[in-house]
């Protein structure tokens, strides 16, 4: 798909819009708002007194319904569907109708809790639409008409501010707060509206590509611990390779060269 | 002269009164519809108020003897005054009885005098310290006024000077007492408690009887609001029940939560329900306040939300979810006013259309909707505890005599030992029963006092239905807020059971001689009762007489039976968790070591956490079931 940049609303306010998805309990496996996405929506929420757009994309049945109604128990007055059939991919679907209607904010779970759950949707979209994308955001720190400023959040509670040019789309970390409890009148009051209705068949399976699992790498990091205090130290522990070196002004050829070494020291190159 | 004013005096105050009557009236039918039997309601009143309330009332003897005197005399002695003096009868016989009642009247007003001497702290001070006064100056003058009719006096003694001095006194006693009672004096509980004895929302309370289950919300109609954000959501019934109060803070002097020094006081709760009703501040208000929260800084009016949106409105939040629902205050209230169906009631509101059930409350609602239970355990491992017990389900079976009841403490290591207790006495008693297994649910208790109605009757249905599938002769459980539920509200939504908490059943296992018992050893043993067996369902001597039964040396601590006061568990105030000074189980276990009893038999999977979770040392805290289990002879023979 072409990468064409939209355009930021002409009244130069940042508008927001918030993806989700369907989730399912891990326990149970009853549907529900999905963790990810309704964190997502309590970030939106948080981010202006006026109401963020809340788009979802994907098949609507009745046991999908009150699932989605847990996001309108946020206090949102309306949820937009883009109803779509079981198999299809949502990935056009949503960058079609975002393109038509931009948004300078677009914040998502980083991980579906149904379905493939590969985690791709916020990078394919980012893709399509020609936007930024900031993954495992756990906090917005400010958000002007051009930039926002986030917090990611790295392993171990780390986190690392990163200033974004918008339009751009925030795929939000279990590390971000909770989300609000959802009302159950504010939830059977709100109104799911269907924007978009495509349930032709496209079975997106169809086009994959099928290969047999590959067997993975090894981990650089082996920890021996024979105490539970050690392997909480070797957990807590910042990762910083002992033994490496600092190249520092070698030419791009040395250095690639170095890093191959490496590679093929650890075994994870293997000619 | 003074004959020839009283009419009009007694004119002016019945007109004055009747106005007041209808402002008031006004205020009241602001509320929401009820469904009450008004005509059926208004006959039974005299024998509500004769014999229900005054069977409250009388607990505190001085005040209930008190109070028949007072209230008896100025009955009768206002009625008379409306026939010797507005119609001018003239009768010797009258004017004697005028004397005899205003004499009553003023040995009554005497007596409320001297409590309020020292008053205790329940009780509010301000415009209730004038009420003995005027008391007695109504009653002074219609004595005074009735010796000459009587003629015990000629008629104009006195002269001028007393005739003024009476016309004074009749004004001030009329004002009080009529013109106060429906204007918003003290006097008002007389006028608001008749009629809320009247239009009660739950008459089957009179007469001996009880109703304890809260009431369904309809959910048909999804844009009626749910539950109460402004005093005018209440039902009227419910505000005529708020004008009602005495003040007399017997409520506030029961409360754990208050004790705890946490931010509530059910009589301050129910005065700011009266402040809301007509619109105002608390400032006036003269009683305790609720721990922590200074007088003057609420306010709120008919149509305001109670609990503000931003800043401070009728109520803070914290107030209402700090009550553990141990239906204490209600127990003890003389005017049978019904605290925990108003706090309920507005939780309603706060969880239902604000999604703001503090602290774990979101937790553990989500919980319940996504697992059936508040721990967010698998269900299907409800019976873990149980995979050496053979244990039959009615999945199976399809058909038993007893259904055992497990209820959440089935996930929870502490409550498993009383449910093997349970199950051992059973089978030694050759009970044939059966468990629902994985397929039982939480009862819904928990989601209901937390304001989740539509989580509960979601529970409490699909319970239902599975239930429809098997047939059994009654249900037994060990958790008495299990039992409430299923015996009490599940009724309303179309379940119908016979139902016994596992102390009732047992008990009835040892009558039947179907226990065999040897005495129980291990020194003396004090019994809490729970509030959900005790107040909620009238059980107090079926746990007894099996402790009994078992040779205990049984101590009774200071507060039992119906006054006993509550381990913090229930109402999901251990959810909330709102602080406070001090923790309410730490002041149940100081009650129980005041007992002198190193063991405490209890019959509740929460009344067990709660004072197990008191710091060592401290008494042993054992469920019935595991008494009657370690003492079954059978057992012994076996081994
Ligand atoms: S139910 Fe218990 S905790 Fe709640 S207000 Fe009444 S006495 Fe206090
Ligand atoms: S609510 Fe009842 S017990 Fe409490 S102060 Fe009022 S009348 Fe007394």
């Amino acid at each position: 798909m072409s990468r064409n940049l939209a355009k930021l609303p002409s009244n130069d306010e940042v508008s927001v819009t918030v993806l989700v998805s369907v989730g399912q309990h891990p326990v149970t496996g009853r549907l529900r708002r999905a963790d990810q996405d309704a964190r997502a929506l309590e970030m939106a929420m948080g981010l202006s007194d006026a109401e963020p757009r809340v788009i979802y994309a994907g098949p609507l049945n009745d046991s999908i319904e009150p699932a989605l109604r847990g996001y309108l128990g946020m206090g949102v007055s309306e949820l937009k569907v883009l109803r779509q059939s079981e198999q299809n991919d949502i990935v056009p679907a949503l960058s079609a109708f975002l393109n038509a209607t931009p948004s300078s904010v677009i914040l998502c779970g980083s991980r579906a809790e149904l379905g493939e759950s590969s985690g791709l949707v916020p990078y394919q979209l980012a893709d399509a639409l020609g936007y930024t994308l900031v993954a495992n955001v756990a906090v917005i720190e400010k958000v002007a008409a051009s930039q926002a400023v986030v917090l990611q959040a790295l392993p171990r509670g780390q986190r690392r501010r990163i200033e974004v040019a918008l339009p751009a789309i925030l795929a939000v970390d279990s590390a971000s707060p909770v989300a609000r409890q959802s009302a159950y009148a504010k939830a059977t009051r709100g109104f799911i509206n269907c924007v978009v209705s495509d349930t032709e068949e496209k079975d997106a399976t169809n086009e994959w590509h099928y290969a047999p699992a590959r067997k993975r790498p090894k981990r650089l990091k082996i920890i021996k611990a024979t105490s539970a205090r050690d392997r909480f130290k070797a957990a807590a522990a910042k990762a910083e390779g002992a033994g490496g070196q600092v190249l520092t002004s070698v030419t791009a050829e040395e250095g690639a060269a170095a890093i191959l070494k490496v590679l093929k020291e650890e075994g994870v190159l293997k000619t | 002269m003074l004959t020839s004013l009283m009419p009009w005096l007694l004119a002016v105050a019945i007109l004055l009164a009747v106005v007041g009557a209808l402002r008031r009236a006004r205020l009241w039918l602001r509320g929401r519809a009820s469904n009450v039997n008004v005509w059926a309601g208004i006959r039974a009143m005299p024998k509500r108020y004769l014999v229900d309330l005054h069977h409250v009332v009388e607990r505190d003897r001085y005040i209930s003897n008190t109070h028949v005197a007072t209230a008896g005399g100025f009955v009768l002695a206002s009625v008379l005054a409306i026939f010797l003096y507005g119609f001018a009868w003239e009768s010797k016989l009258l004017a004697w009885l005028l004397l005899a009642a205003s004499g009553a009247m003023l040995i009554g007003a005497v007596r409320v005098a001297k409590r309020r001497q020292s008053p205790p702290e329940r009780l509010s001070k301000g415009a209730w310290m004038r009420l003995p006064k005027s008391l007695m100056v109504f009653a002074v003058s219609f004595l005074i006024l009735s010796l000459p009719a009587a003629g015990l006096l000629p008629e104009g003694f006195g002269g001028v000077v007393l005739a003024a001095l009476l016309t004074a006194g009749i004004v001030w006693g009329l004002a009080e007492m009529f013109i106060g009672m429906t204007w918003g004096g003290p006097m008002k509980h007389a006028f608001a408690g008749a009629l809320h004895l009247a239009f009660h929302r739950r008459p089957e309370r009179f007469g001996g009887g009880r109703s304890t289950g809260l009431k369904a919300l309809n959910f048909d109609d999804t844009q009626a609001p749910l539950g109460v954000e402004k005093p005018t959501d209440f039902t009227w019934n419910q505000l005529l029940g708020f004008d009602a109060c005495v003040q007399c803070g017997r409520c506030e002097a029961v409360c754990p939560a208050f004790a705890a020094g946490q931010p509530l006081n059910p009589k301050k709760l129910i005065q700011d329900m009266v402040v809301g009703l007509a619109g105002g501040s608390d400032a006036s208000y003269s009683g305790s306040p609720y721990p922590g929260k200074p007088l003057g800084e609420h306010k709120g009016g008919p149509f305001q939300a109670i609990v503000a949106r931003e800043g401070k409105g009728l109520l803070d939040p914290e107030t209402l979810w700090a009550c553990t629902t141990c239906r204490a205050c209600v127990e003890e209230c003389p005017m049978m006013i019904e605290h925990v169906d108003a706090i309920v009631d507005m939780r309603r509101h706060l969880t239902l259309e604000r999604g703001q059930t503090p602290n774990k409350g979101a937790e553990v609602l989500e919980n319940l909707i996504a697992t059936d239970n508040p721990g967010g355990f698998n269900p299907g491992s409800r019976m873990n505890w149980a995979a050496d017990l053979n244990l039959p389900t009615l999945a199976n079976v399809k058909r038993t005599d007893v259904l055992l009841w497990l209820g959440d403490g089935a996930f929870d290591m502490r409550n498993q030992r009383t449910l093997r207790a349970f199950v051992k006495v059973l089978r030694s008693a050759g009970v044939q029963f059966a468990v629902l297994g994985n397929e039982e649910r939480d009862s819904g208790d928990v989601a209901r006092r937390l304001g989740d109605e539509a989580t509960f009757q979601h529970l409490a249905k699909q319970n239902i239905h599975t239930l429809q599938k098997y047939s059994f002769r009654s249900i037994v459980t060990c958790d008495p807020h299990s039992f409430h539920v299923l015996k009490n509200e599940y009724p309303e939504l179309g379940g119908e059971y016979v139902v016994y908490h596992h102390t009732t059943f047992m008990e009835r296992l040892y009558r039947d001689k179907q226990l065999s018992l040897k005495d129980w050893v291990g020194g003396r043993v004090t019994y809490h009762d729970p509030c959900y067996l005790g107040r909620y369902n009238g059980v107090y001597d079926a746990p007894r007489q099996l402790l009994d039964a078992l040779g205990i040396d049984r101590v009774e601590m200071t507060r039992s039976g119906f006054r006993s006061r509550c381990c913090g568990g229930g109402g999901g105030a251990p959810i909330t968790d709102i602080p406070g000074k001090q923790r309410i189980p730490d002041m149940r276990m100081d009650d129980i070591k005041a007992s002198g009893a190193s063991v405490v038999a209890v019959g509740c999977p929460q009344c067990t956490a709660m004072l197990e979770g008191v710091v060592e040392p401290r008494p042993q805290v054992l469920d019935i079931a595991e008494l009657v289990a370690q003492s079954l002879i059978e057992e012994e023979t076996r081994a």
